[in-house]
């Protein structure tokens, strides 16, 4: 048969790019670890979100004006006159959040399998530029609606350089381009937002994916695919990214959009996390609101800023807390990756992290009385001494024997049996008043059903010994 | 750890405390599929309130669109004299003369609700009552000392406050001193068709977003299961 | 990993659902995304009819409104001027309106709904300039044929005082006729067409 134009126009092509290669690379002959769970999606969500800021990004900028005096008005304009403007809005300023929620998720799982630690160093180190990077994108971006909090926001944020002993007011003065954050500020700040920052954050992704396509995906075992290899040379734990994970990572995608679409159809404010209730008043230098906090993002930062007593201490925690993240590859001393196989007291250590860090979160969104601010010190404590006491803690660990072959793990819907006895055990079955002669299966199995207080008991301390186990 | 559950009571407890500060808030009762409702609530608005503030982010002819009104209807019945269908709602009163007149610039309403609340528009135009301390002879329990006038007293009547001592404290409470030319159930339907329209002007995309969602959740689901049956598919080979 | 045993049909056809569902969705989203550049209701508001009070217009006055932001005119135009008109003819590529846009009460020899008053909208049809207006007969630079008439600087079309164009000009059609109708007799509406047309 004769080849169709099509073909060899394909094969014109393939002549000159690689993109055979590359797709069998990066996609159906690069082997991740068979053992990927629910943690592993976060990395191309991440991805996907960034897709939807371009995208959303690049339609806004078509009809916003970086302009002091026309930006909070082109914003509403986009709302109400531009045909579909609020969708595009709304899909950009929930992906905002839901970028920072999918990375806080994906930074969580690298420090739970301990994803940073050697050979991964590099990949850390970018994906953390990559944070920063997204921090500066979403505090630029945060000014140009032009709302209160935007512009008081700015003020508190941009003051904070200020702090810097000799060059800190020549400096903050140079960032806002004003003696207060004006006109000249929005607009480079829409600078920085819609192009430099942006190529950044594109270049910083490539590195990322570069970097861990040569040493290839760790694991919740975290061990090492690649020592155990079949006579083809291919890891036995290791199954082709593409169909495999491809296939896999769009239901996450799919159960990741419902979630997307429920916000911006339903609540694009989110309760005044996700849009902020002040921000939809117009920006006004005289006047600051009477409680002002950073979007729910960057409020564990905040609140550190606030819980130290002196100015430029408190910017150099804040910051602090940024750089030690940086550290942990040389900071935690035990060379067992994954927390499955740790020992106790890390696993502690971790837990306390995650709820100090949570709690600093809510405590920046609170103003701040005095007992919120001894209460935040307490946690600021946790946070940074669960870093910087790593060396010592993870020497002692008394770690467990790290398997050689991964090991399975129940999928969701393996769980489910276990689920509905649970559901079973708790719960008791009232007796039907009334038998119309009909068979309500659904209804036998939740609405005629009366919590069981004697099951109850049980689970949870079935639970709390589990958990107790799990801690040691 | 045990100090840490302390500490976390402790925390709860202090902020419980901090929210509880200020007024109670009586609830609005806003349905934005009701368009009757909706269009009384503009026609209030251009007689009460047009006046001093504009919602300079919302035309006419979107509320004719919104409501399926006849755009001549609208013109005739809420847009004031002269107005074309696609002007937006601006007031005609001049920026220097409010500052004379009140201290201050009367702010667009096009987002207030956005910004307060429903709860809380109703309750700021239920809650004046006679002062003879302030300029125009009337302060607001909800907002203290508003540079506002009273533009709904002769409907509402003229509200007294009263302090009660009650085991929690000094309570303040608004007694109806002098009947208005509406009764409080009318009235307080009046203010409810206000706010209703002012949650509606606040974002006028809300109800078409809430129906869409419905559908796009739906196509979701579709994909999903797809999504879902094709890894089940291909992970056959894996496990 | 075992491939043996495997319904390859069942997983075609997945693919192709998913494959199917997923182009769905993204012409779905692509809508939105692509009417966002549509002209907002802001410009169709600043696009709205236009209204023109003929009662102080002179004759031979040409003025300029602007409608959808595009410059419309108006001309009263002589009794001198609609006799010329007539003896054009034979130097026009499209003298009976055939090819070019206008409203059916429009589409006559002096291409008006009254003889006298002209609208048109004032971009050429070759590439969008707007046409200078020139009522003099044979001035020096344009020569002895020039009969009075809009010329287009750019690129040097000829239309006449019908907004007819001339043949061996670039423009290919005469002048558009916006939609327009009397309210009354000196109050003309530009952008709204008269009764029994659509726009």
């Amino acid at each position: 048969m004769k080849p169709s134009r099509l073909t060899a126009c394909g094969e014109w092509v393939l002549d000159r790019f690689p993109l055979a290669s590359l797709w069998k690379d990066h996609m159906t002959h690069y082997y991740a670890p068979r053992n990927f769970n629910f943690w592993y999606f976060f990395g191309s969500l991440a991805l996907l979100v960034l897709v939807n800021q371009f995208i959303t990004g690049i339609l806004l900028t078509m009809n916003y004006k970086p302009d002091a005096k026309l930006a909070f008005d082109s914003v509403e304009y986009i709302m109400r006159d531009v045909s579909w403007g609020w969708l595009v809005r709304y899909m950009h300023s929930t992906g905002a959040s839901a970028f920072f929620i999918v990375v806080y998720l994906h930074m969580f799982r690298g420090i739970m399998y301990g994803s940073f630690k050697q050979p991964r160093e590099l990949i850390w180190i970018f994906g953390m530029l990559i944070f920063v990077a997204l921090m500066a994108e979403a505090f630029m971006g945060y000014l140009l609606p032009w709302g209160q909090m935007s512009y008081w926001g700015a003020q508190v944020i941009i003051s904070l350089f200020s702090a810097i002993p000799v060059i800190g007011d020549e400096l903050s003065l140079w960032i806002r381009g004003d003696y207060v954050v004006s006109d000249a500020t929005l607009n480079r700040f829409f600078a920085f937002h819609v192009i430099a920052v942006p190529l950044v954050l594109v270049m910083l992704v490539f590195m990322h994916i570069v970097a861990l396509h040569e040493v290839g995906s760790n694991n919740p075992d975290g061990i090492d695919i690649k020592k155990l290899k079949d006579k083809n040379g291919i890891p036995l734990d290791g199954i082709p990214f593409h169909p495999y994970y491809t296939v896999k990572d769009l239901v996450g995608v799919g159960v990741f959009l419902i979630f997307f679409a429920t916000v911006i159809f339903y609540m694009p404010e989110m309760g005044g996390y996700f849009l902020e209730h002040a921000n939809f008043i117009p920006a006004d230098p005289m006047k600051t609101p009477e409680h002002i906090a950073p979007v729910w993002y960057f409020t564990p930062f905040y609140a550190i800023l606030r819980a130290i007593p002196d100015k430029f201490a408190g910017v150099i925690g804040m910051g602090g807390a940024i750089v030690v993240l940086f550290l942990l590859p040389w900071l935690d001393r035990n060379p067992v990756r994954s927390i499955r196989y740790r020992g106790g007291i890390y696993k502690k250590a971790l837990a306390l992290f995650v709820i100090s860090f949570i709690a600093l979160g809510y405590l920046g969104t609170q103003p701040a009385t005095p007992v919120a601010t001894n209460v935040a010190r307490v946690f600021t404590v946790i946070y940074f001494g669960f870093f910087l006491l790593m060396p010592l803690y993870t020497r002692w660990e008394k770690t467990k024997p790290v398997p050689d072959r991964v090991t399975e793990e129940l999928s969701f819907e393996e769980q489910i049996p276990a689920l509905m006895e649970t559901f079973e055990e708790i719960t008791e079955i009232t007796p039907e008043p009334v038998d119309d002669g009909q068979h309500h299966a659904f209804r036998s199995v939740f609405f005629s059903r009366r919590p069981n207080p004697e099951g109850m008991r049980n689970v949870a301390t079935r639970l709390a010994k589990k958990l107790k186990e799990s801690l040691d | 750890m045990k100090n840490l559950i302390t500490l976390l009571l402790l925390l709860t407890l202090s902020f419980g405390a901090y929210a509880s500060e200020g007024v109670e808030l009586q609830e609005a009762d806003v349905d934005l599929g009701d368009k009757t409702s909706l269009l009384r609530g503009a026609k209030h608005f251009v007689t009460y309130c047009l006046g001093c503030h504009s919602i300079k982010h919302v035309r006419y002819l979107r509320i004719a669109l919104d409501t399926h009104a006849d755009e001549k209807e609208v013109l005739k019945d809420i847009a004031p004299f002269g107005a074309s269908i696609y002007d937006p709602m601006l007031s005609a009163m001049n920026k220097h003369d409010a500052e004379r007149w009140f201290g201050t610039q009367p702010p667009d309403l096009s987002l207030i609700a956005r910004v307060r609340g429903a709860d809380w528009l109703y309750s700021y135009l239920k809650s004046y009552y006679s002062d003879t301390k302030r300029p125009f002879g009337v302060n607001n329990l909800v907002f203290e000392d508003t540079a506002m006038p009273n533009p709904l007293w002769q409907l509402q009547g003229e509200q007294h406050i009263e302090t009660r001592k009650t085991i929690y404290g000094d309570q303040k409470e608004l007694l109806l001193a002098k009947e208005g030319v509406l009764s409080e159930k009318e009235f307080d339907l009046m203010v409810n068709d206000l706010v209703t329209f002012l949650v509606y002007v606040g974002e006028p995309t809300q109800l078409d977003r809430q129906s869409m969602g419905k559908y796009v959740l739906i196509f979701l689901f579709l994909f999903l299961v797809l999504a879902y049956l094709l890894k089940k598919e291909y992970w056959k080979d894996i496990h | 990993m075992n491939n043996e045993g495997v319904d390859q049909s069942k997983r075609q056809f997945l693919t192709t659902a998913l494959t199917v569902v997923g182009a769905v969705g993204t012409g779905y989203l692509a809508v939105p995304f692509l009417s966002q550049m549509q002209p907002s209701v802001k410009t169709m508001a600043a696009g709205a009819p236009v209204d023109v009070d003929l009662s102080k217009m002179e004759t031979g006055q040409l003025i300029r409104v602007a409608w959808r932001g595009k410059p419309v005119w108006v001309l009263n135009r002589t009794p001198e001027v609609l006799a010329t008109l007539k003896t054009l003819d034979g130097e026009l590529r499209d003298p009976e309106s055939l090819e070019s846009l206008q409203p059916a009460s429009s589409k006559n020899a002096v291409r008006s709904v009254k003889p006298e008053i002209f609208v048109a909208v004032g971009l050429c049809t070759h590439l969008g300039c707007s046409p200078t207006f020139r009522p003099e007969v044979s001035p020096p630079d344009l020569g002895e044929k020039w009969k009075g008439g809009f010329f287009c600087p750019c690129h040097g079309s000829w239309f006449d005082l019908a907004g007819r164009v001339y043949s061996g000009v670039p423009a290919p059609t005469n002048l558009e006729v916006p939609p327009h109708r009397y309210v009354t007799d000196t109050l003309l509406i530009v952008g709204e067409p008269a009764e029994g047309e659509s726009v």
